[in-house]
């Protein structure tokens, strides 16, 4: 019997009851009576901050009150028009630093409107019902083809596909949904929903998937601008940074991304090696996920190690509350400089840092912790030469995600600045098929804003100074 | 503490909380609780007369409007009056009166429109040692079909009549319930008044329909796929029987007359405001049917303690208090000038007052950069709306502009006298000249 403090790696730390219990949803989805009372809170503000904060701009107010009105499919509706990955954006986005860290009640009250649960509620009862949603555009006769089909490229190709365009989807992997399949941790996106999405986003026809097929090895960027008439780049990030710590070679040290494409993959959790002492470099939403999982299924300790302070963890304060509430240690300002063991990890050593305003120092001081699984989650880096021009390492786009190569659009985690979030994925996906459509067809892009700003009203200014202005009496 | 004993045209009780005739108060069982929970009084489920009783439906008899989190807000109903013999209702009330003697015991009835029919159960109920009987000139559904009910309490003439021939028949109070059903209901309480009646009470349920299933295409309640309106009571209406109270509380004719105040009263303070524009008691029938009978508790407890704060020593000294304030529109003061002042450090900044204003009023409110809302004077015609859609309470307040302050919308200097439409120069029969 393998039990938390069997040392080494081992499977089976916890029974599958246990590991069950613990990936299944972080927040348990809302019914129809907590949907209306969630709904109800929300005060349907003027030109509404939680939408500005969407980076899909989804028309927030609207699908609640449509919610409180008991019709969650037009609900859905209203956020799939705006973003076709709403699904999935109500599991994963970090809505206390998006559209729920706007909303006016989080300001006056600490508590905001539920957002992304009734986000949820309501594109869970659309995808529910048999069929899709959306029909296609007549067939314009055109072709595009979408390189990487996670959020970003199915995003794309959804509109293109709307549009009326054919799209050939291609990806390195065998299946669509990129990080939403392999990257997510596993309790936000439970029940193979990514899979259930990407198959309910392809139902609008025109797109076919060719999985096993990469830029870089069977396809050539410019042979794909050859026989398309558009090519959109959604390739993420691939690489993971090396790890500039001695010892960075022996087992049990591993890219946390990795690992966990192996975890989401897996059909028995029960059946994953994990360690029992486990320290993961990093301080991002990668990191979390990391020490969170391998913690649910079972290690004993598990310690967060970052280089800086806590104020300058990527991870939101809100992950960083939920990895300490299932027991993850974080320790701020220290970095990694060897990895001791004989073949395979059994210590860290630490050294603490300084930020001493113009980069990281040592002090000097060291810490070493027990060992066995040591995670590396410190950054994606783009690894494909596509020979498009870059910026900061990923491809350099305009503000309508075109490329520096013609007939080329690019957009999602693969092109700078990078906010690396699925939303934005889906944001930009979405945008670029928009502009691709108006450079396709030689029509004006559509607007992709959820709502009119009052300055683009378009009416006269009010009609001050013509209030009645009755006498007073006598 | 103060005291909340009432004396209601002589029936006393331990406290003004009444029990509304209703399915609360129709049998033994339940009125016995109902004293036990604390209940100043009970008005008997409505008495028909002797012989075969009324039979209810056996499908739904209720509707109900819901807040969000499903807080029943309005109850509608098609029961009619009690549906179990006289001779049992009249056996239980006097157990319960003898065994309560301390707690006021009303009996309502309603018999057909004929002297003899109440001439019969007059006597009859005054041998249950009851306190006083209260006339169902209400029930707006069922028994007004059989000429009794709402039928009765829609034409004076009727109402006059039973009264006065209740007031031969009997000689302990008679209280005439009204039914709200009726363009002005200070002609049935004037009616009741000159018929003899001790008191009004008020009001009875409100003709409504509540829901309409729209897979079925039939009103709720739905019987084998047909409804028929209802009775409505509950918080909804509320403010409906206030206003039916204040009108006959200031009524010249009515004004001595004693009401007993009916219609969604929940709270104490629901209670203190129907006392405060002029009722002696009340009754509450939706509040019990919804939560139970310990809903008293929080009743009597914060009447007193609110009399307490205010000084009050008795709920006679308190009811009538907010009647001389009420008016008609043409006496309000037209130089009474006041403007919306938003507190910025309150404000939530969610636009609610904006978009009330600028879409559906008159464009006073400025949104600036950062999403501030300003209200501009110059516009402000004191409307109120944006004080009413804020979410935040006293966020925004109507400041009055001081007599000698020029208001910027009119450029009129405010006068320090009063001045009502009566005197205005727009108003063809004003009577007092520039
Ligand atoms: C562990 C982890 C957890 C995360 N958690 C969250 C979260 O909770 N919330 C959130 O909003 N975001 C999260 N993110 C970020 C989010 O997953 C990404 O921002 C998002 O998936 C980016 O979408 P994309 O389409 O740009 O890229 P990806 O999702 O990376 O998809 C790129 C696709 O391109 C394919 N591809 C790569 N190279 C090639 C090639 N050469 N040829 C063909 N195909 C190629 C890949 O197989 C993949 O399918 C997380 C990321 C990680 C790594
Ligand atoms: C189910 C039900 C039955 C009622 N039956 C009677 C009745 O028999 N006699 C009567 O005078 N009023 C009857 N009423 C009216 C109530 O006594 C009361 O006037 C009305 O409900 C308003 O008060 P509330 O808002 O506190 O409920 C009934 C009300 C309900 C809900
Ligand atoms: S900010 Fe909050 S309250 Fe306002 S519309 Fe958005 S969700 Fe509703
Ligand atoms: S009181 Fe009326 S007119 Fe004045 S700002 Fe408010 S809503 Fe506008
Ligand atoms: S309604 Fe109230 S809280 Fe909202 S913006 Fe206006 S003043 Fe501020």
């Amino acid at each position: 019997m393998t039990d938390p403090l069997t040392p080494g790696l081992a499977a089976g730390r916890l029974s599958p009851e246990e590991i069950e219990g613990n990936f299944a949803d972080l927040h348990a989805p809302l019914g129809p009576r907590d949907a209306a009372v969630a709904a109800d809170r929300c005060y349907f503000c003027y030109d509404a901050p939680c939408i500005a904060a969407c980076p899909t701009e989804i028309d927030i107010p609207l699908f609640i009150r449509q919610i409180a009105g008991g019709r969650p499919e037009e609900a859905a509706k209203t956020i799939f028009d705006q973003n076709i990955l709403g699904g999935m954006c109500a599991r994963v986005c970090p809505t206390e630093d998006l559209c729920e860290g706007s909303c006016v009640r989080e300001t006056s009250e600490g508590k905001p409107v539920e957002i992304g649960l009734l986000q949820r509620y309501a594109t869970d009862s659309l995808m529910r019902r048999q069929g899709h949603p959306y029909n296609r555009a007549d067939e314009t006769g055109k072709t595009v083809a979408v390189v990487g089909a996670g959020p970003a490229g199915m995003a794309c190709a959804h509109r293109l596909a709307m549009r009326g365009h054919r799209v050939t989807l291609y990806d390195a992997a065998t299946k669509p949904g990129g990080l939403n399949e392999f990257g997510i941790a596993a309790y936000k996106s439970t029940g193979d929903f990514a899979q259930t999405e990407a198959d309910w986003i392809m139902q609008i026809g025109g797109i076919s998937f060719e999985g096993g097929k990469a830029l870089g090895r069977e396809l050539s960027l410019e042979e794909l601008a050859e026989s398309f008439d558009a090519v959109f780049v959604g390739v993420g990030l691939a690489g993971v940074n090396a790890l500039a710590a001695e010892g960075a070679e022996k087992d049990g040290v591993t890219d946390a991304v990795r690992y966990i494409a192996e975890l989401r993959q897996s059909t028995d959790l029960a059946s994953l090696p994990v360690g029992r002492n486990i320290v993961v470099i990093g301080g991002g939403m990668t990191a979390i996920d990391a020490a969170v999982q391998t913690k649910l299924l079972g290690a004993e300790n598990v310690t967060i190690a970052y280089r800086r302070g806590r104020d300058r963890m990527g991870a939101s304060v809100y992950e960083q509350d939920l990895a300490a509430s299932k027991g993850v240690r974080i320790i701020c300002n220290v970095q990694p400089v060897e990895i001791h063991g004989n073949g395979a990890a059994a210590e860290i050593e630490l050294e603490y840092t300084a930020d001493t305003g113009d980069g990281l120092r040592g002090t000097g001081e060291r810490l070493r912790l027990p060992a066995d699984q040591i995670f590396k989650a410190i950054g994606q880096t783009m690894t494909l030469d596509s020979g498009l021009e870059l910026e900061g390492g990923r491809i350099s786009v305009d503000a309508k995600y075109r490329t520096s190569m013609e007939k080329v659009w690019a957009g999602g985690d693969c092109v700078a600045p990078g906010d690396d979030l699925t939303v934005w994925g889906a944001a930009q996906g979405r945008d670029a098929a928009e502009d691709m459509h108006a450079a396709l067809m030689g029509v004006p892009e559509a607007s992709t804003r959820a709502v009119i700003a009052e300055a683009a009203r378009g009416i006269d200014a009010p009609p001050h100074g013509h209030a009645p202005h009755p006498d007073m009496p006598g | 503490m103060a005291d909340l004993t009432t004396d209601f045209v002589g029936i006393r009780s331990p406290n003004p909380f009444w029990l509304a005739s209703a399915p609360p108060t129709d049998k033994e069982y339940n009125v016995r609780r109902a004293f036990e929970a604390g209940w100043g009084g009970v008005v008997w489920k409505t008495l028909g007369a002797e012989g075969p009783p009324v039979v209810n439906v056996n499908g739904p008899r209720y509707g109900a409007i819901y807040g969000p989190d499903r807080r029943l807000m309005g109850l509608n109903n098609i029961e009619l009056i009690t549906d179990r013999p006289l001779e049992t209702n009249l056996e239980e009330m006097a157990r319960v009166k003898a065994d309560y003697p301390d707690r006021a015991l009303i009996a309502s009835i309603m018999v057909p429109c004929e002297e003899a029919a109440w001439k019969a159960i007059l006597p009859r109920v005054a041998e249950t040692g009851a306190d006083g009987i209260e006339l169902n000139f209400g029930c707006p559904h069922g028994m007004a079909e059989r000429g009794m009910g709402s039928a009765v309490g829609q034409v004076p003439e009727y109402i006059e009549m039973v009264t006065r021939w209740c007031k031969t028949y009997y000689d302990r109070p008679v209280i005439v319930k009204l039914t709200p059903n009726i363009t002005d209901i200070r002609m049935p309480a004037r009616a009741a008044l000159n018929g003899g009646a001790d008191a009004v009470s008020l009001i009875n349920t409100i003709n409504s329909i509540t829901s309409v299933d729209l897979d079925r295409m039939a009103p709720e309640p739905t019987i084998d796929g047909k409804g028929t309106h209802g009775g409505y009571c509950g918080p909804a209406v509320r403010p409906i029987a206030m206003n039916m109270v204040a009108e006959i509380a200031r009524d010249p004719e009515t004004r001595d007359l004693p009401i007993s105040g009916i219609g969604g009263i929940t709270t104490w303070r629901d209670a203190a405001e129907f006392i405060a524009l002029g009722c002696g008691n009340v009754q509450v029938c939706t509040a019990a049917m919804t939560y139970g009978f310990r809903v008293v508790e929080e009743m009597t407890a914060g009447l007193s303690a609110w009399m307490d704060e205010k000084g009050y020593a008795s709920v006679a000294e308190v009811s009538g208090r907010a009647v001389p304030n009420v008016t008609d529109w043409q006496y309000l003061n037209l130089n009474y000038v006041t403007k919306a002042r938003i507190d910025q450090d309150l404000c939530i900044k969610c636009g609610r007052c904006y978009a009330a204003c600028e879409d559906t009023s008159h464009q006073a409110i400025a949104m600036e950069p950062g999403r501030t809302f300003e209200v501009i004077d110059a516009e402000c015609v004191a409307c109120n709306l944006c004080v009413d859609v804020c979410p935040v309470e006293d966020c925004i307040t109507m400041t009055r502009l001081e007599p000698g302050e020029t208001d910027p919308r009119t450029g009129r200097v405010v006068p320090a006298e009063p001045g009502n439409w009566t005197q205005h120069p727009n108003n063809p029969a004003a009577t007092a000249a520039e």
